[in-house]
C-alpha cells in the first residue's frame, strides 16, 4: 500500500473522496509521521491529536451518509501559531502568548476547515512573525529538515518544514514580508502570498496590519491553487478584505498561458545573489521561453540594492518595509501588557506602569522587543516626518515601479532570498543582515501584490533553491497557471528532503 | 474682591464629548446600552483580542455627519481613522481609534439664545467621531476592576472655539448643544449615564489701564453636569483673577501656558492636576485595519434630509411669527415634536396663541405630572387644532377645552366627539340655562338672600350661584350668559 503520507493533498483528497482511503487512517498516518519525524524538528508547537481523530471519523461518516464533505475532505492540514483557533492554545511563539487560548477561530482556519481540511496542529514561527528564521521563536527554534544544522527560514518556518518533511499535506502561514515565500524557497516547498485583500485576516494576530496577509504552503502547485481558493474570499469582519470574485484556481491551474511576458527584474540580478540562485533564475527563464513566453528585463529601481564606496549595502524597500511594520507592530502589540490576558508579571508591582513594563519585558524577546522600540520611536513627535511619512511616500514609489512594469508584462521572475537557508545562529547576532535577507519578498508586501515562491532546483550543496513569480493585484490565477506551466517543464517539484541523515 | 479697575473679559472654550445613539457600537455589533452588569456586552473586537478586527458602524458616522451639518459646519468628502496610542486599563487595545487630522466635521457655528431675546455666535473648530473607553471599577482596596461594556461606544467630540466670555455664554452653549443632539436623535445626552461630558479651558484677558494682562489656561476635564460646568467656570473665573493679582507678572500665559486641573465635586472647586513629566506623544498614524470614509455628495445630501427645521430657528419663529416670549419659545423648543404638534395645529388654521396656552398650560401640567415630554401627553396636532377653532368659534369655553385637552390625552376620537360625549359643547339655549337658573335659586335659598340682600356677601353670593349653574351645565354654559339670566331673574 502507498504511504499515505507521499500523496499530494489534491491525490489524498481523491483518496479519501473516493473511499479507497480513509480521513481516519489519513490522519492516523500522519499523527504516526508527526511522532516519529517532529521531535528532530520542532515544527509543531501543539498537536491536536483527539480533534483531528474526531474530525476526521466525521468526515468518514458523512462521506459514507453520501455527503461531499468539501474539496479538502480528509486533507490533515498545519496551521501557523498566530492563527487564532478556538480549540488548543494560539502561542505566536511568544512567552506572553504560553497559555493563550482564542475564544474564536479565523476566518481563514474556519473556511479551511468548512472545505473539509483536518487540523493536526499549530506550527512554530518567530515571536510574532518577526525573523526571518524560527530562532525567535520561544519555544526554540524549527529545523531544516533538508540540514538540520540549517534554519526552515521564518517566520513561517515551522509550516515550511512541516510540509518539506511531510508530516502535513499542506499547511497556512502568514506573510508579512516573505514569511510564507522565504521559508518555502529554504524548505523546497510552493508558498504563495495572494494579494492583500484577498484572504481575511480575521483571526490572524497582527504583525503589521496594512503587509500581513495569510497563504497556504504546500508540496506543489495543484495543491497551492487548492488551499488557496479555499481561503479566499470576502470577509465582512475584515474592514481591508475585497468583495471581488475568487476564481476556480484548481479548475485552471493545470491550463498553459498562452503569450506570457515574463519580466526579469534587472535590480535583482546583483553581485549579492548566490551563484546557484541566479542560475535557477537564468533557467527558469530559459524555460518558460522554451514554452513561448515572452522574457524581457525590466527595472524596479526602487527595490534596488544600493552599495556605498565602503561596500555598505542598503535598500529603499527594506528602510520603508521595516519602518513601516515596525511602526504598525509597536502598536499592534501594545495590547500585550498583562491587564486582560496573556501573561503578567508574578512580581509585586508598585502601580500599573510597573505592571506594564515587567510584564512586557518577561514576556517579549529581544527581536520583538527591538522592533517595538524601533517602532515607537519612528512615531514619536518630531520623527514621524522624517520617518513614518517618508515611508509612506517611498512605499507609492515601489507600488508605481510595480505597475510600469506590469504595463508591459504579465508575471515577474525573480530570486525569493539571495542565498540559500542559512546556518542556524548565522544570522541571529545580525538583525541588519537578516533584515536585508528580505530584499526580494518585501516589495511585494509594501505594494500589496501576489507572491509565488515555488522550487528551481537544488543546490551543489544540496539545498532547495527557491524562485518567484509576482503579478498584479489579484493575479493568483496567473500566478498558479505560470508556476504550474514551470513545474510540469522543468519536472522541479515536489522535492523531499532525506530525513535518514537528520 | 477689586475688580473696579481692571476689565476682566473671560475667555472659554468647550470640549463637549457626546455618545452617538447607535444600536451597536462604534467598530464591533455590541449593544450600545447603559446601566447592565459589568462586561455584559463586549466581543473580541471591543476587548481588543489577539487577532479581532474593527469593522465601521456606518450610522455612527451618520449620526456624526447630521450633528456636524446642523452646526453649520464642512462635512469632509473624506475622512480616516486613526491610532492614538496611550497605555490605560479601560483601553484595551493601548490605543484608541480616533481622527486626527482630517475630521469628520469642521469649521461650523452654533447660535445660542440669551435670556434678554438676544444671542451669541459660538464658533466650531471641529468633530471627531472616536471610540469610548471602558471603566475603571475601584471595588475594592488594592483592587481595580475594569468594565469594558462602555468600550468601543461611538463619542462624538465636539471642539469649539474660545468664544464664551461669561458663564451664561457657557452654560448657553452647553444646554443648546445637548437639546440640538437629543433633538437630531444623535445621543440621548443623558448626563448621569455619562454620555454628555464637558471640558472647559478657561482663562482671563485683564485690561489694567493699556495694559493687557492674558492668565494661563486651566482645562478642567470630565465634567459630567450643566452644575458641575456652571460652579467650575465662575469658580476659575475668581480664582485666576485672584492669583493674578496676588502675582500680576507671574501668574500668565507666557511663563505657565497651560495647566490641567480636576473639579472636586464635594469641595465644588478645582483642583491643581501635576503636569505629566513630558508632554504626552499619542504617536497618532492612519489605523491600517480600517479603510478611510468617502462621504459623497448623494451620502451626505441623504443625512441632510433627515434634519429638519433646528432648535433656534423655530425658537426665531416662534418669538417673530407667533409673538410668543422668549420663554415660551424655549419651552415649546425642547424637542422638536412638541413644536411639530402647534405647527401642525397651526396649519389647520387654528390660532397660535390659543394652542400654546392649551400646550402650555394643560399640556405642560400633564406632562409634569407623568414626568413625560408635553408632545408624549398624546394629544395629536390635528386634535388641538381642531380644538383651538371650537374655542375660536366659541363652541366651547375656556374651562370646556381644558376638560376636553385632558379626555384627548386618552382617545384617539376627535375633540367634537369628546365634546359631544361629555355633554361640553357650549349651551346658548337660554331656556335651557333658565331652567338651571331656577333649579339653583330654588335649591339655595340663602345664596340667593345674601346675594339680593346687598352686604358684604352680595358679591361671593353670586359668585355661588353662577359656579353652581355652570356645574349643572357641566361646564358648557358661557359664564356671561349665566350671569345675564341670573341677574334677570334675582332682579338685580
Ligand atoms: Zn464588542
Amino acid at each position: 500500500m502507498t504511504d499515505i503520507t507521499e500523496l499530494s493533498a489534491v491525490e489524498l483528497r481523491d483518496a479519501i473522496t473516493a473511499g479507497d482511503i480513509s480521513a481516519v487512517a489519513a490522519a492516523e498516518a500522519y499523527l504516526e509521521a508527526i511522532d516519529r519525524i517532529d521531535p528532530r524538528l520542532h515544527a509543531y508547537n501543539e498537536v491536536h491529536r483527539d480533534r483531528a481523530m474526531e474530525r476526521a471519523s466525521d468526515i468518514d461518516r458523512r462521506l459514507s451518509a453520501g455527503e461531499r464533505p468539501g474539496p479538502l475532505a480528509g486533507v490533515p492540514v498545519a496551521l501557523k501559531d498566530n492563527l487564532c483557533t478556538a480549540y488548543g492554545r494560539t502561542t505566536c511563539s511568544s512567552a506572553i502568548l504560553a497559555d493563550y487560548r482564542s475564544p474564536f477561530t479565523a476566518t481563514a482556519v474556519r473556511k479551511l476547515e468548512d472545505a473539509g481540511a483536518i487540523v493536526l496542529g499549530k506550527t512554530n514561527l518567530d515571536e510574532f512573525a518577526m525573523g526571518s528564521t524560527t530562532e525567535t521563536s520561544a519555544t526554540g527554534p524549527t529545523l531544516n529538515p533538508w540540514d538540520t544544522g540549517r534554519v526552515p527560514g521564518g517566520s513561517s518556518g515551522g509550516s515550511a518544514a512541516a510540509v518539506s518533511a511531510g508530516i502535513c499535506a499542506a499547511a497556512l502561514g502568514s506573510d508579512t514580508g516573505g514569511s510564507i515565500r522565504q521559508p518555502a524557497a529554504f524548505c523546497g516547498v510552493v508558498g504563495f502570498r495572494p494579494t492583500y485583500g484577498r484572504v481575511s485576516r480575521y483571526g490572524v494576530v497582527t504583525y503589521g496590519s496594512s503587509l500581513d496577509q495569510v497563504g497556504p504552503l504546500a508540496r506543489d502547485v495543484s495543491d497551492c491553487a487548492l488551499l488557496t481558493a479555499a481561503i479566499s474570499g470576502h470577509d465582512p469582519a475584515d474592514s481591508t478584505s475585497v468583495p471581488a470574485d475568487v476564481p476556480d484556481y484548481p479548475a485552471t491551474v493545470d491550463t498553459p498561458l498562452e503569450n506570457l511576458k515574463i519580466g526579469v527584474v534587472r535590480e535583482f540580478l546583483s553581485d549579492s545573489l548566490d551563484a546557484d540562485i541566479r542560475q535557477a533564475i537564468d533557467s527558469a527563464a530559459e524555460t518558460y521561453a522554451s514554452l513561448g513566453a515572452e522574457v524581457r528585463e525590466v527595472s524596479l529601481p526602487y527595490s534596488a540594492i544600493d552599495r556605498d564606496d565602503e561596500g555598505n549595502i542598503s535598500s529603499h524597500a527594506v528602510a520603508c518595509y521595516y519602518i513601516v511594520a515596525m511602526a504598525e507592530a509597536s502598536s499592534n502589540l501594545a495590547r500585550f501588557d498583562g491587564v486582560h490576558f496573556g501573561h503578567r508579571t508574578a512580581e509585586r508591582v508598585r502601580d500599573i506602569v510597573e505592571l506594564y513594563s515587567r510584564t512586557r519585558a518577561e514576556g517579549f524577546g529581544d527581536e520583538v522587543k527591538r522592533r517595538v522600540m524601533l517602532g515607537t520611536y519612528t512615531l514619536s513627535a518630531g520623527y514621524y516626518d522624517a520617518y513614518y511619512n517618508k515611508a509612506m511616500k517611498v512605499r507609492r514609489l515601489i507600488h508605481r515601479d510595480f505597475e510600469r512594469a506590469f504595463e508591459t508584462v504579465d508575471v515577474l521572475l525573480g530570486p525569493v532570498a539571495p542565498t540559500v537557508a542559512y546556518r542556524l545562529g548565522e544570522k541571529a547576532d545580525n538583525p541588519l543582515q537578516m533584515y536585508l535577507g528580505d530584499i526580494y519578498t518585501i516589495s511585494v508586501n509594501l505594494a500589496g501584490l501576489p507572491g509565488l515562491s515555488i522550487p528551481g532546483g537544488v543546490s551543489k550543496a544540496g539545498l532547495p533553491l527557491g524562485i518567484q513569480l509576482i503579478g498584479p493585484v489579484f493575479s493568483e490565477q496567473t500566478l498558479l497557471r505560470a508556476g504550474h506551466m514551470f513545474e510540469q517543464a522543468s519536472g522541479i517539484r515536489r522535492l523531499r528532503p532525506d530525513l535518514a541523515g537528520t | 474682591m477689586m475688580r473696579t479697575s481692571d476689565d476682566i473679559l473671560p475667555v472659554v472654550g468647550l470640549e463637549i464629548h457626546v455618545e452617538l445613539a447607535t444600536a451597536t457600537k462604534l467598530f464591533c455589533r455590541c449593544r450600545n446600552t447603559f446601566g447592565d452588569p459589568p462586561n455584559t456586552h463586549v466581543c473580541p473586537v471591543c476587548i481588543g483580542l489577539p487577532g479581532a478586527l474593527p469593522v465601521m458602524n456606518r450610522r455612527a458616522v451618520e449620526l456624526s455627519m447630521k450633528v456636524g451639518l446642523a452646526l453649520d459646519c464642512k462635512v469632509a468628502d473624506y475622512t480616516k481613522w486613526d491610532r492614538k496610542n496611550y497605555y490605560y486599563p479601560d483601553l484595551p487595545k493601548n490605543y484608541q481609534i480616533s481622527q486626527y487630522d482630517l475630521p469628520l466635521a469642521a469649521d461650523g457655528r452654533l447660535e445660542i439664545p440669551l435670556s434678554d431675546g438676544s444671542t451669541h455666535v459660538v464658533r466650531v473648530l471641529r468633530a471627531h467621531l472616536e471610540e469610548d473607553a471602558g471603566k475603571n471599577i475601584h471595588a475594592a482596596a488594592a483592587h481595580t476592576g475594569v468594565d469594558l461594556n462602555r468600550s468601543c461606544v461611538p463619542l462624538l467630540e465636539i471642539v469649539s472655539e474660545p468664544d464664551m466670555h461669561s458663564v451664561e455664554q457657557v452654560l448657553g452653549y452647553a444646554r443648546a448643544m445637548h437639546r440640538l443632539v437629543r433633538w437630531l436623535g444623535a445621543s440621548e445626552a443623558n448626563m448621569q449615564m455619562g454620555q454628555m461630558r464637558f471640558e472647559p479651558n478657561v482663562n482671563l484677558r485683564i485690561k489694567r489701564g493699556d495694559v493687557e494682562f492674558r492668565t494661563p489656561i486651566a482645562e478642567i476635564k470630565n465634567l459630567n453636569s450643566f452644575r458641575a460646568l456652571e460652579r467650575t467656570v465662575a469658580f476659575e473665573i475668581d480664582r485666576q483673577y485672584a492669583a493674578w493679582l496676588e502675582d500680576p507678572e507671574g501668574f500668565s500665559i507666557d511663563k505657565l501656558g497651560k495647566q490641567n486641573r480636576g473639579y472636586d465635586d464635594d469641595r465644588e472647586q478645582t483642583v491643581f492636576q501635576r503636569e505629566k513629566e513630558e508632554a504626552h506623544d499619542y504617536r497618532y498614524f492612519p489605523d491600517p485595519d480600517l479603510a478611510p470614509v468617502v462621504m459623497d455628495k448623494s451620502w451626505r445630501d441623504s443625512v441632510a434630509a433627515e434634519i429638519g427645521e433646528l432648535p433656534l430657528a423655530r425658537w426665531k419663529r416662534y418669538t417673530e411669527d407667533y409673538s410668543l416670549s422668549p420663554e415660551e419659545a424655549d419651552a415649546l423648543t425642547q424637542d422638536p415634536e412638541t413644536g411639530d404638534i402647534l405647527d401642525e395645529a397651526v396649519d389647520t388654521g387654528a390660532d397660535a396663541r390659543r394652542g400654546v396656552n392649551l400646550l402650555l398650560g394643560r399640556g405642560a401640567a400633564l406632562a409634569n405630572e407623568r414626568g413625560c415630554a408635553i408632545a408624549a401627553v398624546g394629544v395629536t396636532g390635528g386634535q388641538l387644532g381642531e380644538l383651538v377653532k371650537m374655542q375660536d368659534a366659541g363652541e366651547v369655553n375656556a374651562t370646556a377645552a381644558a376638560r376636553i385637552f385632558d379626555i384627548l390625552t386618552e382617545t384617539d376620537q376627535s375633540p367634537r366627539e369628546v365634546a359631544e360625549r361629555e355633554g361640553l359643547l357650549a349651551v346658548s339655549d337660554s331656556n335651557q340655562i333658565e331652567q338651571w337658573v331656577e333649579q339653583v335659586i330654588e335649591a339655595s335659598p340663602q345664596a340667593v338672600e345674601d346675594a339680593t340682600g346687598g352686604g358684604k356677601k352680595q358679591k361671593g353670593a353670586f359668585g355661588f350661584l353662577t359656579g353652581q349653574v355652570m356645574q349643572l351645565s357641566k361646564g358648557a354654559a358661557q359664564p356671561q350668559e349665566v350671569q345675564q339670566i341670573l341677574r334677570q331673574k334675582l332682579g338685580l
